[in-house]
């Protein structure tokens, strides 16, 4: 096939093209075309278009060029997927052919190239094994801002990059342009921040930071910091920063000098300040940390004492609700929790009896 | 290179429904072609307005809030968000109603942005407002025998945000087509409780001066009205209470019409959009004549 590829090439040639191992070049002695496999010089326009329509790598040269989304960080995305500044054009063919795979947050990604076109597609990355078929197949890149609104249960997911995505939908067919926008849409920036990473542009605003520009009703979490220590800090990053909590890996810290002592998770992409999410809790532990504690004295027995730090542990790791109905052997069990209520609550849902205004 | 827009809205971490009005209008933009990009951005979800410059091509942007009122979130918390470098909120040269637009770039991606006033500021919102009650009534001449309840939140945390109601409800008054036009508000007088009150006009369309639909528009309003006891067992449309047919409108940001004001706020600042601006009228019911002014 004598494609378009092939005519953007005669037309790039006088220009020189030196692309993924592949030179073209026209001078007076006519063109010179070289791949690692085929070296010709001084062929005329027509075994230039014999040659170049049978070649991989003038394919190649031409979707990174005229198919592919050409901003920066898109691009190199697309390359980073078929792990194009390691493997050498035929490698890579050969790869694509069978399909390329990799994970970006909960994403399965893949592209194929069928007819010598590159076709792109994603699901969950459960659902990575599961037949096509099976899945709700979609073609237009925004289905994705509704598929990631809500979890598999229906709950609304505030957090993009929370690893809660709902399963059983694909888009199995896109081009190299919707493939980008269909992630962007289901983890927004993620791209950008990434590739600005890559680039070692990164802009990390740190938590004093951004603490310090917040106003309004979030103006308040200026005065957590008291100049005494990030502990707290720490704990909201435990909290809210942890791969279990969100995908993006933590790169803000306390400030530019101060890291925290907290993991900041394995992600493929960064978090490069602390988010709307972390604000909004920052604002209310601002609130109930100004506290001052207080002694409240009850008896406990060991295994109620046990009791409640499972509680705490299963609330806080989501797995309240995996607790089935009749495991009574489960420290979070429903009737287990009722029974401590029943027992351990006044009429006014004291703890042991003790009011918490003393 | 292609022209961009960027459309800044409140967003929610608690209702799940909050975007759906600037997903919708984004795509109604989108569709005409006018921009070579089209983007929603959130203080609340994601994009964030720290983030979504970056993720758009263009080196030129129209921003435009989706927001009612000028003040706190127009002037400080959009600019200093998306880094656009020397704002103030003067370059906009507003009485609280009229804001315009300025050109800035932005800090972290070097794009030029043309941060455009609120919708909901613009006169075009008038339009939207005499729309939605028209699909609220079923009716495209309804105005006579009608009054027509401008709700708002009020002033509590914001003085324009009366001011903005207040600009709409007058522009429609004096357009002569409702019987009566009277703006009302959620914590303050006079009271969106005694709607009833106000008007003597069998017929009351009321239409809440909010973006999205949620807790006020959803919860409080049918409640303070009287439309019904309790929001989840819903209400009728129109419900009489205390004498007066209450055609509640809901959300008027949900209205299709609202993308139009949304280019109408770009094109003011240079974007060269007229024939999507047709085009989305003409979708959204909107090609009427205009309407006296």
């Amino acid at each position: 096939m004598d494609g378009e590829y092939v005519d953007a090439l005669v037309a790039t040639a006088p220009d020189g093209i030196a692309f993924d191992d592949l030179h073209v070049a026209h001078n007076g002695g006519g063109y010179t075309f070289q791949t690692p496999n085929v070296d010709h010089s001084g062929i005329d326009e027509e075994t230039l278009r014999t040659v170049a329509a049978e070649s991989p790598h003038v394919r190649n040269w031409y979707f990174w060029h005229a198919t592919a989304p050409q901003k920066a960080d898109r691009w190199a995305f697309l390359r980073w997927l078929e792990d194009a500044e390691q493997r050498d054009v035929a490698e890579r063919y050969d790869a694509l052919a069978d399909g390329i795979a990799a994970t970006w947050g909960e994403l399965h990604l893949s592209v194929t190239l069928s007819d010598g076109e590159r076709t792109y597609s994603i699901r969950h990355r459960a659902d990575a094994d599961v037949g096509t078929s099976a899945l709700a197949a979609h073609d237009d890149p925004l289905d994705a801002r509704e598929i990631a609104k809500h979890d598999d249960d229906g709950g609304y997911r505030p957090l993009k990059t929370a690893p809660s995505l709902q399963t059983g939908w694909t888009f199995p067919e896109l081009s190299a342009s919707e493939f980008v926008t269909t992630v962007d849409a289901f983890y927004p920036a993620t791209v950008a921040n990434w590739h600005r990473e890559r680039e070692g542009e990164l802009d990390v605003t740190h938590w004093r930071d951004t603490v310090d520009r917040q106003t309004g009703i979030y103006g308040v979490v200026k005065t957590w910091d008291r100049g005494d220590g990030y502990e707290h800090v720490n704990w909201v990053a435990e909290a809210c920063c942890d791969d279990s909590q969100c995908l993006k890996r933590r790169e803000w810290q306390y400030d530019e000098e101060t890291d925290l002592d907290v993991d900041g998770g394995s992600g493929e992409f960064p978090c490069r300040e602390p988010c709307s999410l972390v604000i909004a809790g920052a604002r209310q532990w601002t609130k109930i940390e100004g506290e001052t504690s207080q002694t409240y004295e009850f008896e406990l027995t060991p295994s109620e004492k046990e009791q409640i730090e499972d509680i705490i542990d299963a609330v806080a790791d989501g797995e309240a609700d995996d607790i089935r109905e009749a495991d009574i052997y489960e420290g979070a069990n429903r009737y287990r929790t009722r029974f401590l209520r029943a027992k351990l609550f006044d009429d006014e849902g004291n703890l042991g009896g003790v009011e918490t205004e003393q | 290179m292609d022209e961009a827009l960027v459309i800044a809205a409140h967003g929610s971490h608690l209702n799940a429904e909050s975007s759906t009005p600037t997903y919708d209008h984004a795509d109604t933009i989108r569709a005409t072609g006018a921009f070579g990009e089209v983007r929603e951005s959130f203080w609340k979800e994601e994009p964030s307005f720290r983030e979504a410059l970056r993720t758009v091509d263009a080196d030129e942007v129209y921003l435009v809030p989706l927001f009612i009122s000028e003040g706190y979130f127009t002037e400080q918390v959009i600019p200093r968000e998306f880094r656009l470098e020397d704002w103030d909120p003067e370059l906009w040269d507003s009485d609280g109603t009229s804001a315009t637009n300025a050109t800035l770039a932005a800090e972290d991606t070097d794009q030029t942005v043309h941060y455009c006033g609120p919708v909901g500021t613009h006169d075009s919102m008038s339009d939207v407002i005499v729309q939605r009650a028209e699909s609220v009534t079923g009716d495209p001449d309804v105005g006579e025998g009608f009054g027509l309840a401008v709700v708002g939140h009020g002033t509590e945390r914001n003085e324009n945000s009366a001011k903005a109601i207040q600009y709409h409800a007058d522009r429609i008054e004096e357009r002569g087509r409702f019987d009566e036009v009277q703006s009302l508000f959620m914590d303050e007088d006079p009271e969106v409780d005694d709607v009833a009150d106000y008007f003597e006009s069998d017929d009351i369309v009321v239409v809440p001066l909010f973006i999205a639909d949620g807790f006020h528009t959803q919860e409080d309003i049918p409640e303070d009205m009287g439309l019904t006891d309790d929001y989840r067992t819903g209400y009728d449309v129109p419900t009489t209470v205390e004498g007066h047919d209450i055609w509640y409108a809901g959300a008027v940001g949900t209205e299709p019409l609202m993308a139009d004001v949304v280019l109408e706020r770009a094109a003011d600042a240079g974007a060269d959009v007229s024939s999507a601006i047709e085009q989305v009228r003409e979708e959204t019911g909107g090609a009427k004549p205009a309407t006296g002014d």
